[in-house]
């Protein structure tokens, strides 16, 4: 079975984010690290492709030819990676970015493809639907569980209420929620290795897309302004001398909670 | 480009439409003059009255999906109604697990991009423009469609408030129901109801939440008994939830449900923006920390700075003797 795991290269959460004051999109300068939300698409896909012959692609956009969050995928497990980068890409929105990575996992040919929910950084959430629908693949949403059985998935669905048994003819698009399982760490074996595993480097041209259907140019969408919202103000910060406790009972009493 | 018209994707639940749908149900018939509404499933009849009520006058109906998921069949009625020459001006998506589904699918097929994570929309001469919370809220994005129409946004929970307008009940009409092929072949085989014993976590007027402070997942019945004494519901921060501490269905925040109760409890949680995101719209904030630095602090109301395992069992012991 061949997995595709699309994985998104971002800057390190910890580090404080900004906006780029002409273009107001997120700068995305520095070291690049997988998305933290992509280590259980992978590590879900690695143990789902643990057969003879199976297989586990990684499929990235992401700017200036950069791999090292890809390298962290490729330590895991994953065989091989393909990246589209070019500059013509900068300023995509959600449909431009998957159109290109449609384009690239039709290339690899999967059974089954598995993505984070959302982004860490963008977290606009409708990626992997736009790139199902693109493909003409069905999709299921929200997984906490996936099981392989022949021709189709079987999926435990989050929901409202509970979670939902579905059932879905491959290949398809599955997004896996955070937590679902436990991301095994690279070991040292593993990076050594994902350092001489290939990289195919692709270019928008190379997947045939009109560079005017991605990056700004293809964009649907504008920022027209970005504003300081109405800050909260802090209150009252005591340090527990033993009466904590006290001080959230009367300060519930106070709102008449209790 | 005045908004004449519209569309609300109206969700069903356990009694009428769901608390979004109501809500933005409210803010379009503040921004349009004809406020359409899009239902599916065998019960659309039943919803009409409360549609109407909040503005809807007309709901199309795409009838029952046959065990289908929503996304594929729901998107493919929305955009046979766009191409048979009723388009509204745009289209406002409730931010849960089935809407975005539909929002995505309908992007590809009407090639339109989607605005997400929008809380607040403002009506101008070009247009609407959508209004978005980043950096943990501290700042706000405005951004707009720059194409044709229909605009599609992804709103999130409690971003309006819901306010019958007294309306009669919208007419149902059947919406078209195309083949949408291979892509339409996820089916649900079997619902499963997690037994909840309070108030739902986006409902309550008392939520507590733990984070990785608790040290470990025994740890958070803390938050769970705490919950209960104060009637409401348990919450949970990222950092917990990944670590499989607790269902993703608790988390609280950018990734997860953004909660506005009376009194969020935010225990042993640093406050990440991704945290305070989902949580800084609530009424009153008391947080408890050992770290007088975590970013937690800068919204609280009543901050403890104090270890949540000395307490969270000395606050539980006290509400315990007062009941």
């Amino acid at each position: 079975m061949n997995v595709v795991v699309c994985v998104k290269q971002i800057p390190d959460p910890a580090a404080p984010a900004s906006l780029d004051p002409v273009t107001k999109t997120l700068v995305r300068a520095g070291k690049l690290i997988m998305d933290d939300s992509d280590n259980y698409g992978v590590e879900m896909a690695l143990q789902l492709a643990s057969g003879e012959g199976d297989e586990v692609t990684l499929v990235s956009m992401a700017p200036g030819g950069e791999t090292s969050g890809l390298r962290t995928g490729l330590a895991m497990g994953a065989a091989k990676a393909i990246l589209i980068s070019d500059d013509a890409l900068a300023g995509s929105d959600a449909l431009g970015t998957a159109k290109v990575l449609a384009a690239a996992i039709r290339r690899a040919n999967p059974d089954l493809i598995v993505m984070a929910t959302e982004s860490t950084d963008g977290y606009t959430g409708t990626l992997p639907v736009q790139v199902a629908e693109l493909l003409g693949f069905p999709s299921v949403t929200f997984a906490k569980s996936i099981a392989v059985d022949g021709n189709s998935v079987t999926v435990e669905r989050q929901t409202e209420a509970g979670y939902d048994d579905v059932v879905c003819p491959l290949p398809a698009v599955v997004t896996v929620t955070a937590g679902v399982v436990e991301p095994r760490y690279p070991s040292f074996k593993g990076i050594m290795a994902a350092k001489n595993k290939p990289v195919d480097n692709l270019t928008v041209a190379d997947l045939g897309i009109d560079p005017s259907q991605v990056g700004t140019a293809g964009s649907g969408q504008e920022i027209t302004d970005v504003s300081e919202a109405e800050s909260r103000g802090s209150g009252e910060i005591v340090v527990d001398e033993g009466d904590g406790a006290q001080r959230v009972v009367t300060f519930l009493e106070q709102l008449k909670v209790i | 480009m005045a908004t004449d018209k519209v569309w609300v994707l109206a969700e069903a639940g356990d009694a009428g439409p769901t608390a979004i749908t109501l809500e933005l149900l409210t803010e379009a018939r503040a921004l349009a003059g004809t406020v359409e509404a899009v239902a599916w499933g065998t019960e659309t009849a039943s919803l009409a009255g409360a549609l109407g009520e909040y503005g809807a006058t007309t709901v199309y109906d795409v009838g029952d999906l046959g065990g289908a998921l929503p996304g594929v069949p729901v998107s493919s009625a929305l955009a046979a109604l766009i191409a048979g020459g009723n388009a509204p001006d745009a289209i406002l998506i409730p931010a849960t697990y089935d809407g975005r589904d539909v929002a995505g699918r309908l992007s590809v097929k009407l090639d339109r991009p989607v605005l997400t994570n929008v809380t607040g929309l403002v009506a101008g001469a070009d247009g609407l423009s959508s209004q978005h919370p980043i950096f943990g809220g501290s700042h706000i994005v405005t951004a707009r469609f720059t194409g044709p129409g229909p605009a599609i946004f992804v709103i999130r929970a409690k971003s309006f408030a819901a306010e019958p307008a007294g309306g009669a009940a919208a007419t149902v009409v059947a919406a078209p129901a195309p083949d949408a092929g291979a892509s339409n072949g996820a089916k649900l085989v079997e619902r499963h109801v997690e037994e909840r014993s309070g108030p739902k976590l986006d409902e309550a007027t008392v939520v507590v939440s733990g984070g990785r402070g608790l040290g470990e997942a025994a740890n958070y019945a803390l938050i769970e008994e705490l919950a209960k004494l104060l009637h409401g519901a348990a919450g949970a921060s990222r950092a917990i939830v990944d670590a499989g501490w607790v269902p993703y269905s608790h988390q609280v925040g950018q990734t997860g449900k953004t909660v506005k109760p009376t009194v969020y409890v935010a225990c042993g949680i640093s406050g990440a923006t991704q945290h305070l995101v989902g949580m800084k719209g609530s009424k009153n904030i008391i947080a408890i920390n050992k770290d007088r630095e975590a970013p937690i602090f800068s919204v609280a109301d009543l901050g403890i700075v104090g270890d949540v395992h000395k307490v969270l069992p000395a606050l539980i012991e006290a509400l315990k003797a007062k009941s």
